[in-house]
């Protein structure tokens, strides 16, 4: 009963992260239908800008603002000059042009800091039940989820982004400046993959730490309807409860298959996830 | 000029069907497209054994890793190009084919060559199967997503299955060189690139034969328009897994072919970075054509060795050398699908047709 209550408490810590990366997932879904392979990418360079940034100045804090910065500044980029002109020629481009970024990203990071992994330390404790860090994740993850509710509910910025996703053209001839909403969109969805990237990445970080990470992620966002920013969040707990239970008691390297059987269970029983609603589409 | 314009004169009457004697490309067409394939596929083997006679053994290694290679991103070709499905996990099929392989020479030795390849494509396709119908439902980005889950998840059952699979170290075979009446005509590796080109090329023409086949043009119809092609008669769902079932086949036997020329099998050569490079290359070669899986195969080995080799030259670190392939590839891919979406082998094209207007 114990083991029980740890692994659910250290799932619902790690859930909590795939729930941020399920949501930076959904906004840029909701605003483009593109799923963003290069979301590992985004925080890769966001957690060894920190790597690099914390040791120089001496402050876990410092280099937590300069990955979240350049992690955002990042996304706001690759999505103006390389992601947009090459997306709206097919989807099938534009689920590849991600994969490039992905790759310039982790060979990047590979040519920079190595292949090998290298330590890098949370700001806090991370040792036993629902310590320090898991704490701290927890409730980052909530601000920022309850922020871009906010953002997006009560702004006009939100209000224009909410536009520019669902009807474009209407949006533009109404002023909306469709363009800047999208890369708008893009950041946010980078700053939170950044901060997901924080949370996820130590205590130790190599070109290939986020791939499973990234995977629980993309399964949260499946699970939970990518076209949805809560479902995003309850599948993102829920994700992390199951992989927590499966890898406590069954080993830690099915999880990933166990990930890969629910998606394919869910998307066969609800093809667009728990929380869709049914859309008609017109022929 | 004049001799063209004749040309085109004499062409013009014998297409009509009355005629007898026919032009040899006629007579090439008219051809059944699985012979045409094989001869086709002869013609290239004939040709890679003059190109391995007149080079060195090392040469010949490079040869049978840019056949292998071909064959699992023709494969690709026909599942992405093909039917218009994205799948992230190709190498987790490379992976079930070689470890099928190392585990049938390491526990069966006294199974040949021949029946050890069958069985890698039987697994294979088993797999594709399982694979396959699971996501017969799923489209574009999910498939995208849940075939990303395969290629990351299934190195980790190596370490699962530690005993059995060998772990990170992985498995390690000895393979049989050439035959003793050979033995003093060809080396091992030469042996063995040519066991590797023989199976290929037959390989190639079985994905040729399907891609230019009834069921390559309703994958091309799916991939354009799926409602379409579903209003047409089209069985939908099956066509896609049937593609999703060759290509698996054709990568795991690039896999079983990788472990008989390279002796191991590792969990750390089928990492999801493998899948997203055979991906990336197929789109550089071109990804209209199974010739661009010859350009994205060459690719894949040469690119390699000569940064590497440049990488030495500027007396760089390892960690240059061993990233920056992955990085060109990424860079690459980006250009080729900004300015030319039909890759390499769409510049060739447009060159051929350009060569083409201009001597008429």
């Amino acid at each position: 009963m114990d083991r029980f209550v740890d692994l659910t408490l250290s799932g619902l810590a790690s859930g909590a992260i795939y729930a941020a990366l399920a949501l930076s997932l959904v906004i840029i879904y909701q605003a483009t239908r593109l799923v963003n392979f290069a979301q590992p990418a985004m925080a890769l360079v966001a957690v060894y800008t920190a790597a690099t940034v914390a040791p120089l100045t001496g402050s876990y804090w410092i280099g937590f603002i300069a990955a979240l910065t350049v992690g955002t500044a990042v996304g706001a980029l690759a999505e103006r000059f390389i992601v947009r002109p090459i997306a709206r020629t097919s989807q099938l481009n534009a689920i590849i042009v991600t994969l490039g970024l992905l790759l310039i990203a982790q060979g990047g990071v590979g040519m920079i800091w190595g292949n090998q992994q290298h330590g890098f330390g949370y700001a806090f404790d991370y040792v036993g039940r629902l310590s320090p860090a898991d704490v701290f994740a927890l409730v980052s993850v909530g601000t920022v989820a309850v922020l871009l509710f906010c953002v997006y509910r009560f702004t006009p910025l939100g209000l224009q982004m909410r536009a520019a996703a669902f009807r474009p053209e209407a949006a533009r001839l109404s002023g909306v400046k469709v363009g800047l909403m999208l890369t708008a969109g893009w950041a946010f969805s980078a700053l939170i993959a950044a901060l997901a990237g924080m949370l996820a990445g130590p205590p130790f970080i190599s070109p290939n730490v986020f791939d499973i990470v990234f995977v629980y992620g993309i399964t949260a966002a499946v699970v939970g309807g990518l076209d949805s920013p809560f479902g995003a969040i309850i599948g993102g707990l829920l994700v992390g409860l199951g992989m927590s239970y499966v890898s406590g008691y069954a080993g830690p390297e099915l999880a990933t298959l166990t990930a890969l059987a629910l998606v394919v269970l869910v998307l066969s029983v609800r093809p667009d996830g728990i929380l869709s609603r049914p859309t008609a589409r017109k022929v | 000029m004049s001799t063209s314009a004749t040309e085109r004169e004499q062409r013009a009457p014998v297409s009509g069907p009355a005629s007898t004697a026919r032009s040899p490309r006629e007579r090439w067409r008219a051809l059944p497209s699985p012979l045409r394939h094989l001869l086709l596929a002869a013609l290239a083997l004939v040709v890679v054994t003059g190109l391995l006679l007149v080079t060195g053994d090392l040469t010949a290694l490079r040869f049978a890793a840019v056949g292998y290679t071909m064959l699992s991103i023709a494969g690709l070709q026909l599942l992405v190009g093909g039917s218009g499905q994205v799948s992230l996990g190709h190498g987790a099929f490379m992976m079930i084919g070689a470890y099928t392989m190392a585990l049938l020479v390491g526990n069966l030795p006294m199974l040949p060559l021949s029946a050890n390849l069958v069985l890698v494509v039987v697994v294979a396709t088993v797999a594709g199967v399982l694979v396959g119908a699971a996501t017969a439902r799923l489209h574009g980005p999910y498939l995208a997503g849940a075939t990303l889950i395969l290629a990351v998840g299934l190195p980790g059952l190596t370490h699962r299955y530690h005993e059995f699979l060998g772990g990170s170290n992985g498995l390690t075979v000895r393979t049989a060189g050439a035959p003793p009446f050979l033995q003093g005509l060809l080396s091992a590796s030469e042996w063995k690139a040519l066991v590797v080109w023989t199976t290929v090329v037959i390989g190639l023409a079985v994905l040729a034969t399907v891609s230019t086949g009834r069921l390559g043009r309703r994958m091309r119809a799916i991939r354009d328009d799926e409602t379409a092609a579903a209003m047409s008669g089209i069985p939908v769902g099956a066509t896609k897994v049937v593609a999703f079932v060759i290509a698996s086949a054709a990568g795991g036997l690039a896999g079983g072919l990788q472990v008989y020329v390279l002796g191991t099998a590792t969990p750390s050569i089928f990492t999801l970075a493998l899948s997203l490079t055979l991906l990336a290359a197929l789109v550089l070669g071109g990804i209209g054509s199974m010739w661009g899986a010859l350009w994205a195969a060459l690719a894949v080995v040469y690119l390699e060795i000569w940064l590497s080799d440049a990488v030495r030259a500027f007396s760089l670190s390892r960690d240059v050398e061993n990233n920056l392939p992955i990085v060109l590839f990424g860079v690459l891919l980006i250009l080729v699908l900004r300015f030319q979406p039909l890759g390499f082998h769409g510049i060739l094209q447009r060159l051929g047709a350009r060569l083409r207007s201009g001597r008429h």
